[in-house]
């Protein structure tokens, strides 16, 4: 496990380099409990959702397209972001070594967590430090995704989430379904009984008014904020050149934990780290305005260490892996890190916004979450691993690559992983990707709803540019026969034809056929770590 | 050092020997070193505060007082915060009670304040966004978090056209906090609630010749 060695020393004098780790089968929230077309079928049946999620993805993607038309240099910016990301991960080793020198020096404590349970083990151990029983916190990502609150709840310690969605999902019991909007699938009337069922002393005659939910939950969180000593969060960037972090947010609440508190625990993963306190300006310039489709957001919060007589007296950045170095082992894979979680891909991906975000069983829905997800925790052999099924979970329509504020070509990415699948399983993928094909296919308005298009002839290449075969999940048709010849027509119409509707029912029936024609190979493979 | 570092940094280092990456120059063709006129810097400021529902006031550098006693005397402040630097001439203008704040002082006690004046290290016009250094006449971060009104005077000559102008107006390693807009939600419904825990009301004064 541990590959020792001093900062200096290069493994190619060590020996050869190793595949880095996945995040171990089981930990964390990166894996549902059932494969995504099964789990979706449940969910298409959901009126309300789909109902809630239309208008929600709708409005979003209005306001984001028209406050990035209003730049005219919107191109330039995404240009500079995704090179600024590419960049920080090939010098990754350097940058974070500044980064811990730079927050060393003004007074924080970094720690470094080769996953999510050694994060969730840090995080309990200095809360407990503290003598604290109780942590409020800043809606974040990561913590979600290695399952802190659970961990720490195990502890005797209560994590108080402080965004409202957050809030709305944890009394709910429920998950979050939305990287922005976590609590999206959810509409007044259901918060308002929610409210009414959990929050203690709460105005029974507390009614649905958006506006009224709000202030209940102020009400509610006040004194939290007032009394507890510990706040944990998450960070949107960390700067190696000056060891500053930022918190991007809204309601004020990250202010509120990233001020009030004595201690604050910060949980960054590796990939978060920009080279200088220069390339703010970019991000501050691409995040809110794809994420919320606002010029900027209500507030951002910057802090570098600890400053006397402003806000916490002991600040801890936990730097973390969990599966991050695997994915960044793969060239073509890697791409994914650049993700800065603004969300605006689920936004205007089709398939999430038919299916929400559980469906996808990961902290990371939508179609980043369908190439992260798999690549933070693998798409292990084991018969109906919900992760294999993520890469299929997509019409390759390519609105996501034209939303992403930094260019991640996430259609390709969906391809190679269909590819990677494809080799390391044999046939096994073919059934649940076959049923994902037909979960979607019945429903040709879920195509037509696709934002944009891209042609049939990109979506179906492979890495080299060629089209050999038709990738899954249609493969298991174009096997058989000539693959037809790519249409003029973008992906969409020929979706949207008679001729595209008919070919893809035929796909998704030879698919479940032959899988039912014999065991699957390599079921019994185990992951490559 | 601990053997969780040695095992990240030796994974991440055998990631990029693995693959490889090939080299990236970051290209910054993006608008930078804008200058705009004052009239349509004050323009686009104004709009971009208004459109997030924030109130704008814009006074010469002398009528500053009589701007800020507006402010808090239009929403009925009684009690309000200032940070120890503040220019106190600023709040010749109103006879309500001034607190000085210090970093000794409990959040708490900030609650019984009707808002907080504060001054402010830059602008940025064109997303309509002020911003906040701790220098002293910014005061602590929790002065401008806990009471309900903020009011915040601005200088318009330090008010820049876009996000690298007025980022580059920042000294790095201060706390530092944007603020663009009073405190909002979207999270029930997609509907922009203002206020949920910061400041609901958001007063930015801005003086045209200072
Ligand atoms: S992949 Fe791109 S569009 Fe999707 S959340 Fe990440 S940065 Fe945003």
């Amino acid at each position: 496990m541990s590959r020792a060695g001093t900062p200096q020393s290069t493994n190619t004098f060590l020996g050869m380099p190793a595949r880095p780790p996945r995040v171990p089968y089981g930990e964390g929230n990166l894996r549902g409990e059932q494969a995504f077309p099964r789990a979706a079928a449940g969910e298409l049946r959901n009126e309300q959702l789909r109902r809630n999620l239309g208008r929600a993805t709708g409005t979003i993607r209005g306001k984001r397209i028209a406050v990035t038309a209003e730049l005219p240099d919107w191109e330039e910016l995404r240009d500079a972001g995704a090179a600024i990301k590419t960049d920080a991960l090939a010098r990754l080793p350097e940058l974070l070594e500044e980064l811990e020198r730079r927050v060393t020096e003004r007074g924080g404590t970094v720690h470094w967590a080769r996953d999510g349970a050694e994060a969730n083990e840090i995080v309990t151990r200095l809360v407990r430090a503290t003598g604290s029983d109780e942590v409020i916190k800043v809606k974040s990502m990561a913590t979600q995704e290695i399952g802190l609150n659970e961990h720490l709840e195990q502890a005797g310690i209560t994590p108080w989430e402080t965004d409202l969605a957050e809030l709305i999902v944890q009394l709910g019991h429920d998950r979050p379904s939305h990287i922005l909007v976590p609590a999206i699938h959810r509409n007044r009337d259901e918060i308002r009984e929610i409210f009414l069922r959990e929050i203690p002393g709460v105005d029974p005659g507390l009614d649905a008014v958006p506006e009224h939910l709000a202030a209940a939950a102020r009400a509610y969180l006040r004194e939290k904020f007032m009394t507890t000593r510990v706040a944990v969060s998450g960070a949107n960037f960390g700067i190696a050149e000056t060891g500053t972090l930022g918190v991007v947010e809204s309601e004020g609440n990250g202010r509120m934990c990233l001020t009030l508190p004595e201690t604050l625990i910060t949980v960054m993963g590796i990939e978060k780290v920009l080279p200088r306190h220069q390339d703010l300006e970019v991000f501050l310039q691409l995040l809110p305005r794809s994420s919320t489709g606002e010029r900027m957001n209500p507030y951002t919060s910057l802090w570098t260490g600890v400053t006397e007589g402003d806000g916490p007296q002991d600040f801890h950045l936990v730097l973390l892996d969990n599966g991050r170095t695997a994915a960044l082992a793969d060239s073509v894979g890697r791409q994914a890190l650049n993700c800065i979680r603004c969300s605006a891909c689920l936004n205007v991906c089709p398939v999430y916004e038919r299916v929400g975000g559980h469906a996808y069983g990961s902290t990371y829905p939508g179609p980043i979450g369908a190439v992260l997800t798999p690549q933070l925790a693998g798409m292990h052999a084991a018969a109906d691993d919900p992760n294999s099924s993520l890469p299929y979970a997509s019409t390759l329509c390519g609105a996501c690559y034209d939303a992403c504020p930094v260019k991640i070509d996430i259609p390709s990415l969906l391809v190679e992983l269909r590819h990677q699948k494809t080799e390391e399983t044999g046939r096994s993928a073919e059934r649940l990707a076959m049923r994902a094909a037909a979960a979607v296919m019945g429903r040709p308005r879920l195509w037509t709803a696709a934002q944009r298009t891209a042609r049939l002839g990109r979506a179906v290449a492979g890495r080299d540019g060629t089209i050999g075969r038709l990738p899954r999940p249609l493969s298991g048709w174009s096997d058989t026969r000539d693959t037809p010849a790519p249409p003029a027509q973008t992906f969409r119409d020929w979706f949207a034809s008679a001729e595209g509707a008919a070919a893809l029912r035929e796909a998704a029936r030879e698919g479940e056929r032959r899988s039912a024609d014999g065991p699957a190979h390599g079921d019994d493979q185990q992951e490559d770590q | 050092m601990s053997a969780a570092r040695e095992t990240v940094l030796g994974r991440v280092r055998d990631a990029l020997a693995l693959a490889p990456p090939a080299r990236t120059t970051v290209p910054r063709a993006y608008r930078t070193g804008r200058l705009l006129p004052d009239e349509e810097r004050l323009g686009l400021f104004t709009d971009r505060l208004t459109d997030y529902r924030a109130t704008v006031l814009t006074c010469t550098a002398d009528g500053t007082a009589a701007a800020v006693g507006r402010a808090l005397a239009d929403r009925g402040a009684r009690r309000v915060g200032v940070p120890a630097g503040l220019d106190r001439s600023w709040l010749a203008g109103w006879d309500g009670e001034v607190f000085e704040d210090s970093a000794d002082v409990p959040p708490r006690d900030l609650e019984s304040l009707d808002g907080v004046v504060t001054g402010a290290a830059a602008g940025c016009a064109e997303t309509g966004t002020v911003f906040l250094d701790a220098s002293p006449d910014q005061g602590r971060r929790a002065l401008s978090l806990v009471p309900d009104l903020h009011v915040c005077v601005v200088d318009l000559s330090t008010v820049e056209a876009g996000v690298p102008e007025a980022l580059a107006r920042l000294v790095t390693g201060r706390p530092t906090t944007l603020i663009s807009g009073p405190s909002a939600t979207s999270d029930i419904e997609l509907e922009r609630v203002e206020g949920v825990h910061g400041p609901r009301t958001l007063v930015v004064v801005v003086r045209t010749d200072a």
